[in-house]
């Protein structure tokens, strides 16, 4: 009996895709987002960028040290969060502003609650929306020094009733968070993950159709097709819609689910909107986030052969 | 072309090209063979030899111990040794009947028949005396399976030629050289069923074996060949009727409620022996695989053969194996020890160099949602494993705990790599005992 086998319940074999695989292809496909907003807004938003995702590191290494937990910064999840956080940044922010960022989404949103997979909130989110509480006037600073990507978003622009130039927001050639500027740099990197099977349409489709529809009905323009596609291009709804609406942890897991979810978010994100004062991506996905608990209950999916008729 | 299929599975590395092409080679057992008297699912049968008596091949050795259940019989002749437990694929010890083999090879006669002239009771009395069970895992008594209530409302008798788990080319090689003797089977099967058709159910990655069944059955009016999406569990018996009926079924319900009967190909060849030949079930085909294996290929087996022979035939191995199983990768059962008899159910002997489940450490869910999109039960596993962990019975079998077909796809494509089949697998074993329990 000394060349005893290893035995285990099936199955046998696994897939060798891991968690953290999955997280470093959405740190790649993140990456034409980031590189054109260190392009446009200068290299004082790379350093901004790298603070926050070190301080993410930082904070969760000391979290698990502190509590003798495993360590999983290795994991990728921690940079996730740090990158997505700096995205969402003013570019001329304050590095503290990036630091404070980083530690509340960790400390508080993400570990208090168990760590990977246990937060109800993305992180990233819940930490923004407490730095816009926290400091409104840094956070709603673009001023860059750079003229042309300076002042006023075209978010806040169409608020006011200006006009604005579609091409230079499909582009990316205005002012606005570092990363949620471009949409064509946003939606290459969404396609990265949809080809790779990370993640799918059904949020964000749900979502950005759900919001144009909305904002045809509500926003006080009718169907008209350059008034949507400013709202749609404008703010942080691309980002939003196909990086933290789409956000595991913090989405239904039934497909049902995740189709009313993707409603949900657009009529939340047209309403603040229309009727609040300005942006309401972050806000929308968050209270999004708590709704996924109830979402789940009522879209439990149907087994196969559930109510069969035998013969 | 729209191909048939149903909702949910994977796509895992198939190893088939190891022993696709490896003919099937006859080998001859060593001195000592082991019949565990219960290879069936129902009541274990009852030995009817005595220690010291001599048996021929062909000899019944123990006798079905109900009407769910099938006898056992002697694949060599010589002396019965003992009757005693022995371990078997499961790691459990089961009474069996241990014959010492005389290598003479001395066979009782056996009684053919025209199937064409038999009655339909007469038909499944043969299948019954045959000892037939389902071969493709389940072991299930055939003759049970072929006398529904109401033989009138079947509608479908499906030949399973998917074959499906990776690495397994038992069928396939059966398939690619006794083609006939599988459409046979089937016919017979139909002369039960008026008003039934039968459909060659087989996955396309085997077109070689889909072009035969169709040449083969080009004059049959009442059977048809269907080409399957290459998919696993596209065998698995719900997800069959499904792909090929779109008749869906759940767990408490019988294929016959869907007016279907569903039998694997070695199934139907053994029906055939035992119809027309009057051979009972003594052999089957067992495929000698993994990549610790000398020489991959395809063996025709005395059951009752031990799995250490079987990879000894195969010229051993070629490096250490890690893990041996018992069955393909998805759903075979893992082997401690070599020294087991092979049975009616063993469709493989899989020798891995790499145990990827004690190499997977898992981590926590991300609620990727990757375990609902493959579940062919269309359940939620990642929520019915916490409730299993939790052991909250009601509440996993209210979420759908008992429609899972234990298939492994979760655990199989989990990036976490968390044991999801498993704890749902022990938790339905436990309301499995307890509803026995409350009878």
């Amino acid at each position: 009996m000394s060349d005893l086998m290893n035995v285990s319940s099936n199955p046998h074999i696994r897939s060798k895709v891991t968690t953290g695989m999955i997280m470093y292809c959405v740190i790649i496909a993140l990456m034409p987002a980031t590189v054109f907003g260190v392009y446009n807004f200068g290299i004082y938003s790379l350093a901004l960028v790298a603070v926050t995702v070190v301080s993410a590191i930082v904070t969760e290494l000391v979290f698990e040290l502190i509590f003798k937990k495993k360590i999983t910064i290795g994991d990728g999840s921690a940079v996730v969060t740090g990158l997505l956080l700096a995205l969402n940044l003013p570019p001329k922010a304050p590095l503290w502003i990036g630091i404070i960022g980083a530690v509340f989404a960790i400390f508080v949103v993400k570990m208090l609650f168990g760590g990977l997979g246990q937060n109800f909130m993305n992180p990233a989110l819940g930490a923004r929306c407490f730095l816009l509480i926290s400091f409104p006037a840094i956070m709603t600073n673009f001023e860059t020094g750079i003229e042309a990507y300076s002042g006023a978003t075209p978010l806040a622009r169409l608020n006011a009733g200006e006009a604005v130039n579609v091409l230079d927001m499909v582009l990316g050639r205005t002012s606005g968070t570092i990363g949620e500027t471009s949409v064509i740099a946003i939606v290459i990197g969404a396609c990265l993950l949809i080809l790779l099977g990370i993640i799918d349409l059904k949020i964000p489709g749900m979502y950005i159709v759900s919001f144009a529809i909305f904002i045809g009905l509500f926003g006080g323009h009718g169907f008209n097709g350059y008034y949507i596609a400013a709202e749609l291009a404008a703010g942080g709804l691309m980002l939003g819609a196909f990086f933290m609406a789409t956000d595991y942890v913090t989405r239904p897991i039934t497909l049902k689910g995740q189709l009313l979810y993707g409603v949900l978010l657009g009529i939340l994100t047209g309403a603040f909107r229309v009727f609040g004062s300005g942006e309401g991506v972050s806000y929308a996905i968050i209270i999004g986030n708590l709704c996924v608990p109830l979402i789940e209950k009522i879209t439990v999916p149907k087994a196969f052969g559930e109510g069969g008729e035998r013969i | 072309m729209s191909k048939f299929t149903f909702t949910g599975g994977i796509h895992p590395f198939d190893g088939k090209s190891l022993s696709k092409d490896k003919p099937i080679v006859d080998i001859l057992p060593k001195d000592e063979l082991v019949y565990p008297l219960s290879q069936h699912i129902g009541a274990p049968a009852k030995a009817v030899v005595a220690v010291g008596e001599t048996v021929k091949r062909g000899q019944m050795i123990a006798e079905a111990g109900g009407f769910v259940s099938a006898p056992i019989y002697a694949s060599v002749s010589g002396t019965v040794t003992g009757i005693a437990p022995h371990r078997i694929v499961t790691g459990d010890m089961v009474e069996s009947i241990i014959i010492k083999n005389d290598h003479e090879y001395i066979e009782v006669e056996y009684d053919p028949a025209d199937p064409d002239e038999l009655s339909k009771e007469e038909i499944i009395a043969r299948i019954q005396k045959g000892g037939v069970v389902g071969m493709g895992g389940a072991g299930f008594p055939t003759h049970v399976k072929l006398s529904p209530k109401k033989p009138e409302t079947i509608d479908y008798v499906i030949a399973n030629c998917a074959e499906c788990e990776p690495y397994l080319t038992s069928d396939y090689r059966r398939m690619v050289e006794e083609p006939e003797k599988l459409v046979e089977g089937l016919k017979i099967i139909l002369r039960l069923f008026d008003n039934a058709r039968g459909i060659l159910a087989v996955e396309d990655n085997k077109p070689d074996v889909i072009d035969k069944l169709k040449k083969l059955t080009k004059d049959e009016s009442r059977i048809l060949v269907k080409a399957l999406k290459t998919k696993y569990p596209q065998g698995s018996e719900r997800q069959l009727i499904y792909a090929t009926t779109k008749r869906a079924i759940n767990s408490s319900m019988l294929p016959a409620d869907a007016g279907c009967v569903v039998d694997n190909v070695d199934t139907i060849v053994a029906i055939y022996n035992a119809v027309k030949n009057g051979i009972p079930l003594m052999e089957r085909i067992v495929t000698i695989t993994g990549d610790c294996i000398k020489n991959p290929v395809n063996f025709r087996v005395h059951i009752g053969q031990s799995y250490r022979e079987l990879i000894e035939e195969a010229g051993g191995f070629r490096t250490q194996p890690a893990k041996i199983v018992s069955g393909g990768p998805m759903m075979g059962f893992a082997l401690f020890d070599l020294d087991v008899p092979t049975t009616k159910t063993a469709s493989a002997c899989l020798c891995l160099s790499e145990d990827e489940v004690s190499e997977a450490k898992s981590t926590n869910c991300i609620n990727c949602g990757k375990c609902l999109e493959v579940c062919p039960g269309r359940v939620m596993p990642r929520k019915l494993m916490d409730l299993a962990v939790k052991g909250d019975l009601e509440g996993f079998e209210k979420l759908g705990g008992m429609e899972c077909c234990e298939c492994g796809c979760c655990s199989y494509i989990c990036p976490a790599k968390r044991q999801l089949t498993q704890s749902i697998k022990s938790a339905r074993k436990i309301v499995l005992a307890n509803r026995r329990k409350a009878k």
